[in-house]
């Protein structure tokens, strides 16, 4: 019968009713889902032993030599931190050998018309004012801002700060004083830079709750696939009208 | 005073050292200075050689706690730097001379000595009304800074005043204190922050400058490495239980009792840099974390407008608020909380009403 042919194309349910999916893109690569799992991993360590730091936890009892708490907390956050770089520069090298939508965070199409239309749709679709948002492929052009600012800009300015407050232990003759010494060029005063570093902390913490709540609100929302994208790589799309 | 012309050797010799102790003090400081036994032969030769270098010492905006501490100097005696290594032309503070004879010495030793002189410079000068908030001599500091500063070899900035502008410098700086590199451009400036620095630091700097003839190796902000390129912290002898996590809570608590780390009570040795926690004060007696008072940091930056001295975080003020970061941080968190759950709510009412079937998604759509 035509049932069989159908197969090929479809997926079918108990009832026998075919039912034809959208079609499915290959859009983030392993090296790319396997930075933004080990991303979210430091960043989560990086926030919560950043805090302790700020704020320590009650004082421990007995001896100093029968406990190193404080130097776990912060050996934790410094692995963390170079872990991050280490694999913030992996991405930027990702970027040349990946397929297109690996670039898409490190710049903003500021001259094309139809991504500012873009991001204008967007977030008229966020204010309840569109009924329904455009399909993207990659990134649709609020997040693509949002990623930019967050992992190109903030991300790079939590490294070089980070690596710099590093410098003040690690001594004024170590790669990190060479590399990032200049920061206090600009702030002469360390307290600063731990100040900004530490306001950093939380402007992670909110990016955090938005990521999370616009990737599920999305999942829900939109007219492709979202969470699982970033987990398998795939994106499928829900209906196949156009825009 | 013509007795700048005088070596080092001489005047030692003249006190009374024989030429054995002198050959010995050689040998000794070039050994702790971790040189080879050619830099002690050039370090006495330099001594026998060289006059004595003259310095100036001026005053500004300042409430002259360096020059207390620069008297109190053990190691080496403040007498044998001011009467012996150097040759302290002028300090209107501890010379004899008043009035216009000793400001005919600031004119004598800047023709005599043009380009060979260290001026040494306590506190800074106001910029405001043409530098009328400091007249001295009937002049503005200002003026008489950069005069003198324009014929010297170089330029020792003492203290916080003269290397970050210190507290009269503070917000809203009424008189435009500036400290001394924003008024002095061609000279090269060694900064000696603190608020005082240390005494031992003062005349070791002088004494090295005596001692080689040239300055000693200076970090990115000017201060001299070999006292300014750690932190209180990285020698504090509590820095055990800062990594045992062992913390003082308040002041009165049996963590405090103990000794344990003051970095809870806002301690800001992890972000000062000075040699407090080795040189110490006093002929080495204490210094403040010894004496169970966290460090506040007097020899950074800005340090009076960084918020409270029991503050590890700079208080930010924007709008007439201040607050800490951790304030700022969870307000603002908090705020995207109620946003996201007003949102998700306005999200979930949309999706009610509309009523979207989802066995409709593939089917063509109306009109948007």
């Amino acid at each position: 019968m035509a049932h069989d042919a159908k197969m090929l194309t479809g997926v079918m349910d108990a009832s026998d009713d075919v039912i034809v999916t959208g079609p499915s893109i290959y859009v983030y690569e392993a090296p790319v889902r396997l930075w933004h799992w080990g991303n979210a991993l430091c960043i989560t360590i990086l926030a919560v032993t950043g805090y302790f730091i700020g704020s320590p936890p009650p004082t421990m009892p007995g001896e100093a030599s029968g406990s190193f708490l404080f130097g776990y907390i912060r050996f934790a956050h410094f692995a963390a931190g170079q872990v991050l770089a280490v694999a913030f520069l992996a991405r930027i090298l990702w970027a040349f050998w990946g397929n297109k939508y690996s670039r898409q965070i490190f710049y903003l199409p500021v001259w094309e018309k139809t991504w500012w239309r873009g991001v204008l749709r967007e977030a008229r679709w966020y204010l309840f004012l569109e009924k329904e948002p455009y399909k993207y492929i990659g990134h649709n052009p609020l997040a693509h801002t949002a990623m930019f600012a967050m992992f190109t800009l903030f991300n790079l300015g939590m490294i070089i700060t980070g690596f710099a407050l590093y410098s003040e232990g690690a001594g004024r003759d170590s790669w990190p004083a060479k590399l990032f010494g200049w920061v206090f060029d600009i702030w002469p005063n360390s307290q600063d830079v731990h100040t900004l570093h530490h306001l950093g902390m939380w402007v992670i913490v909110i990016f955090a709750i938005i990521h999370i709540y616009a990737a599920v609100r999305e999942d829900i929302m939109s007219r492709q696939t979202m969470i699982s994208t970033m987990i398998s790589g795939e994106r499928q799309f829900r209906d196949e009208r156009e825009g | 005073m013509g007795s700048a012309t005088e070596t080092f050797y001489d005047v030692i010799r003249r006190q009374g050292i024989t030429r054995r102790s002198f050959v010995k003090f050689c040998n000794l400081t070039a050994a702790s200075l971790g040189l080879g036994p050619v830099a002690a032969t050039e370090m006495a030769r330099a001594l026998e050689t060289k006059p004595r270098i003259p310095v100036i010492w001026m005053h500004g905006l300042e409430c002259t706690c360096c020059s207390e501490s620069f008297i109190r100097s053990a190691h080496p005696l403040v007498k044998d730097v001011v009467l012996s290594m150097v040759s302290l032309d002028y300090d209107d503070t501890l010379m004899a001379a008043a009035g216009h004879q000793a400001d005919e010495i600031l004119q004598e030793t800047r023709e005599k000595y043009k380009g060979g002189y260290i001026l040494a410079v306590e506190g800074n000068p106001p910029l405001n009304e043409d530098g009328m908030y400091c007249i001295d001599g009937g002049r503005p500091f200002v003026e008489k800074l950069r005069e003198m500063a324009g014929d010297a070899m170089a330029v020792i900035a003492w203290g916080a005043c003269a290397s970050w502008g210190c507290v009269q410098a503070a917000k809203p700086n009424p008189t435009q204190a500036v400290p001394i590199d924003k008024v002095i451009r061609d000279k090269p400036i060694i900064k000696v922050p603190g608020c005082p620095p240390i005494a031992e630091v003062m005349t070791g700097v002088i004494s090295y400058i005596v001692t080689f003839g040239k300055m000693p190796e200076l970090d990115r902000q000017g201060r001299p490495k070999m006292f300014y390129s750690q932190r209180i912290h990285d020698k504090c002898y509590r820095r055990p239980h800062f990594d045992a996590g062992q913390f003082v809570e308040s002041w009165d608590d049996d963590s405090a009792r103990k000794g344990y780390c003051l970095y809870k009570v806002g301690c800001k040795g992890p972000t000062t840099y000075n040699a407090c926690s080795t040189v110490r004060w006093n002929g080495g007696v204490s210094f403040p974390i010894q004496s169970g008072h966290g460090c506040i940091g007097c020899s950074e930056e800005g340090f009076w407008d960084k918020g409270s001295f029991y503050d590890r975080l700079t208080t930010i003020r924007q709008f007439g608020v201040e607050a800490t970061a951790d304030q700022i941080g969870l307000a603002a968190a908090g705020a995207v909380v109620a946003g996201v759950a007003v949102h998700t709510a306005a999200t979930a009412v949309k999706r009610l009403t509309s009523k979207h079937d989802h066995h409709r998604r593939n089917e063509p759509h109306d009109q948007q």
